[in-house]
């Protein structure tokens, strides 16, 4: 089975964020990143996948140079090749446009098996591994726990609300965004570090790949970033008052009418 | 909670990614496997003997040396591995500075052909493990008057004596023994099940409790003579052993460092006395972390260049010297301040600090006492030696 899995560097989770003075982004220079939670897990269960059903385990990431340390980390932990797609003239926290550039990346591949983590520890939108799948015209399934090959596809164990899960077969290839804690993830060995640096890291431009600037320019996909803010404090409290009666009707009024929530 | 590095001057830079994979990775193994842990192994007095087989899986044991399984790292990656070993717990470090520096080396240096790959490659998986009988109870400054005796006899080495203050002691599988012979020192390798052997845990220890300690009595063991070390012969021979855990411990001595500097750092500035303000608002305060931060960074760049002299070849046994005893003191002395900056607190083993500063009151004896290190450097000095 040739799996691909998608990873991303995010910084690490109790960073100290501080927003530039013109509200663009944040101070990336301060920061120290990681591999996003949920990846790590991916990448752990197309491993497990691999040692199981034999195959290639690919990673696939994007971003700066800094990126790099966390394909070493990967392939250190036994993937077997990554794909680096180096975005130094360009970067978006769009999904839309992210899984437009990883999908031109994957479908030469021809994977069998596509995993991405749930969603980013850093934007959290969840919405680059599924819309990915729609690119690359493959079905998915999110929230993933549990993969169990069969003879004409897989069988997933999924994530329901509320302590409730669910099982669905899906034909090959496919995509599942993965989600954190499924199981025990593997510490990188000294030997698999030092194996790491001979294994092979394609780099990938966006010509590479068949985009040009025009396909990732911001605003492309109709998502306007305006800015980066702290989340503005407000303290509203509003006291009803009268007999009991008239106060359930106000309350009933703006919690349809103000709050809209019913 | 998450650990906070020092790295005021930007020495990882200086690293190579492989190096700091190594370090990252073995922090991460720290954190998640060592730390939870080690409160419980300390009020134990119990090394946490479950945690070797994941040291031999992740290639933590047999440092700098290759072949036989070993990892063949290069000195930066051994010393930054030492660092977050013991940024755990010294006693932690000591089990893998033993094993690497004081079993495998002198067995992948001195040894035969047969007793490197019968040993290393268990040694370095975490299947079998092994100490080191140098020290005596009257001799440890001055292991030349050791009175532990091997007699070549017609079918082997008959050993007898005590070796006190050994780390690993009763875990061992296999014991590196110097001992008197009629041709000056050698060193032997002793099996544990062999007749006439026995490690006595020694207790009542209130340094170093989550690592093994003890008494090997040697009473007319016979072992044959493949087991003699052919190359190890002569007292340089296991001082040589020392030079390369003196390299690890002044490493490991960073670590201990950083995490009681992180401890106080993030406990002083959410400990509020006086008008509502943190304690880390205070000028005392403030001098204590300065003092803190300056001797990390000065031990970092210490360490860091003795690492590169080694790896050069350049490395000398009074470089080494003057970074154990400087590396080692100021990390005790860090521990010292930090316990203080804990208050009351700070006396509970819900911090780290004062089982870091009881560690390296240990440390600061072991592998050389500071005073012999000191003495070391006056020899290179002056040329003179003053040991006795």
């Amino acid at each position: 089975m040739k799996i691909i899995v998608c990873m991303k560097q995010v910084p690490v989770k109790d960073s100290l964020l501080k927003i530039k003075d013109d509200n663009s982004w944040v101070h990336e220079d301060e920061l120290n990143y990681e591999i996003n939670e949920s990846d790590h897990y991916a990448l752990e269960t197309a491993l497990r996948l691999k040692e199981a059903h034999g195959g290639e385990v690919v990673i696939l990431t994007m971003g700066p140079e800094r990126v790099k340390e966390a394909i070493k980390q990967g392939l250190a932990k036994g993937a077997d090749r990554a794909l680096y797609i180096n975005n130094a003239d360009f970067t978006s926290i769009d999904p839309m446009t992210n899984a437009k550039v990883l999908a031109a990346a994957i479908s030469p591949e021809t994977p069998d098996l596509v995993l991405a983590g749930l969603q980013t520890d850093d934007n959290g939108s969840g919405q680059t591994g599924v819309i990915l799948a729609e690119n690359l015209g493959l079905p998915h399934t999110s929230i993933v726990m549990e993969i169990e090959k069969l003879d004409n596809g897989i069988k997933v164990k999924r994530e329901l609300e509320s302590g409730w899960f669910q099982w669905i077969e899906l034909p090959l290839p496919a995509l599942l965004t993965i989600q954190s804690g499924i199981n025990q993830i593997r510490y990188a060995t000294i030997k698999g570090i030092m194996m790491a640096k001979k294994k092979e890291v394609k780099e990938l431009a966006l010509s590479d790949l068949g985009l040009s600037g025009a396909d990732v320019a911001a605003g492309s996909t109709g998502l306007d970033f305006q800015k980066v803010y702290v989340p503005e404090k407000t303290k509203q409290a509003l006291i009803l008052e009268g007999d009991p009666k008239d106060v359930a009707e106000q309350l009933a009024d703006k919690l349809k009418n103000e709050a809209k929530v019913f | 909670m998450n650990f906070h590095p020092v790295d005021f001057y930007e020495i990882d830079s200086l690293l190579s990614d492989e190096e700091r994979l190594i370090r990252n990775t073995v922090r991460e193994f720290v954190s998640a496997e060592v730390i939870p842990r080690i409160r419980g192994a300390y009020r134990a007095g119990e090394f946490p003997a479950d945690l070797v087989p994941a040291f031999g899986e992740l290639g933590l044991l047999g440092g700098t040396l290759s072949g036989y399984d070993c990892p063949g790292l290069n000195a930066v990656a051994y010393g930054l591995l030492n660092q977050e070993l013991e940024r755990g717990d010294s006693g932690v470090r000591s089990f893998v500075s033993v094993q690497s520096s004081l079993v495998m080396y002198p067995i992948h240096t001195f040894g035969s052909e047969q007793q490197k790959s019968k040993w290393l490659p268990l040694l370095a998986k975490g299947e079998a493990i092994g100490c080191f009988g140098l020290t005596e109870a009257d001799f440890g400054s001055n292991p030349g008057g050791m009175r532990t005796r091997a007699e070549k006899k017609s079918d082997g080495w008959l050993l007898t004596g005590n070796k006190m203050w050994i780390t690993n002691g009763t875990l061992a599988d296999i014991a590196v023994i110097w001992a008197r012979t009629a041709e000056g020192v050698q060193g032997f390798l002793v099996e544990k099940e062999t007749s006439g052997f026995t490690a006595k845990g020694i207790h009542g220890k209130l340094s170093l409790r989550a690592s093994d300690t003890a008494e090997l009595i040697l009473d007319n063991c016979l072992i044959p003579d493949e087991n003699r070390l052919p190359e190890a012969t002569g007292l340089k021979k296991a001082l040589m052993c020392l030079s390369q855990a003196r390299f690890g411990i002044a490493w490991g001595a960073i670590g201990a460092a950083m995490a009681c500097y992180d401890e106080v750092v993030e406990y002083t500035k959410g400990r509020v006395q006086f008008d509502d303000k943190p304690i880390a608002s205070h000028q005392l305060v403030q001098e204590k972390l300065a003092f803190m931060l300056t001797e990390i960074t000065k031990a970092q760049l210490l360490a860091f260049r003795l690492a590169k002299l080694k790896e050069q070849g350049r490395i000398t046994n009074a470089q080494i010297s003057l970074a154990k005893r400087n590396n080692v003191l100021q990390a005790l002395e860090i521990a010292r301040l930090a316990r203080q900056l804990l208050g009351a607190n700070g006396i509970l083993d819900d911090y780290q600090s004062m089982r870091h500063m009881c560690n390296l009151e240990t440390v600061l004896t072991y592998e050389g006492t500071h005073d012999i290190h000191t003495l070391i450097l006056g020899h290179e000095i002056t040329g003179l030696p003053a040991y006795s």
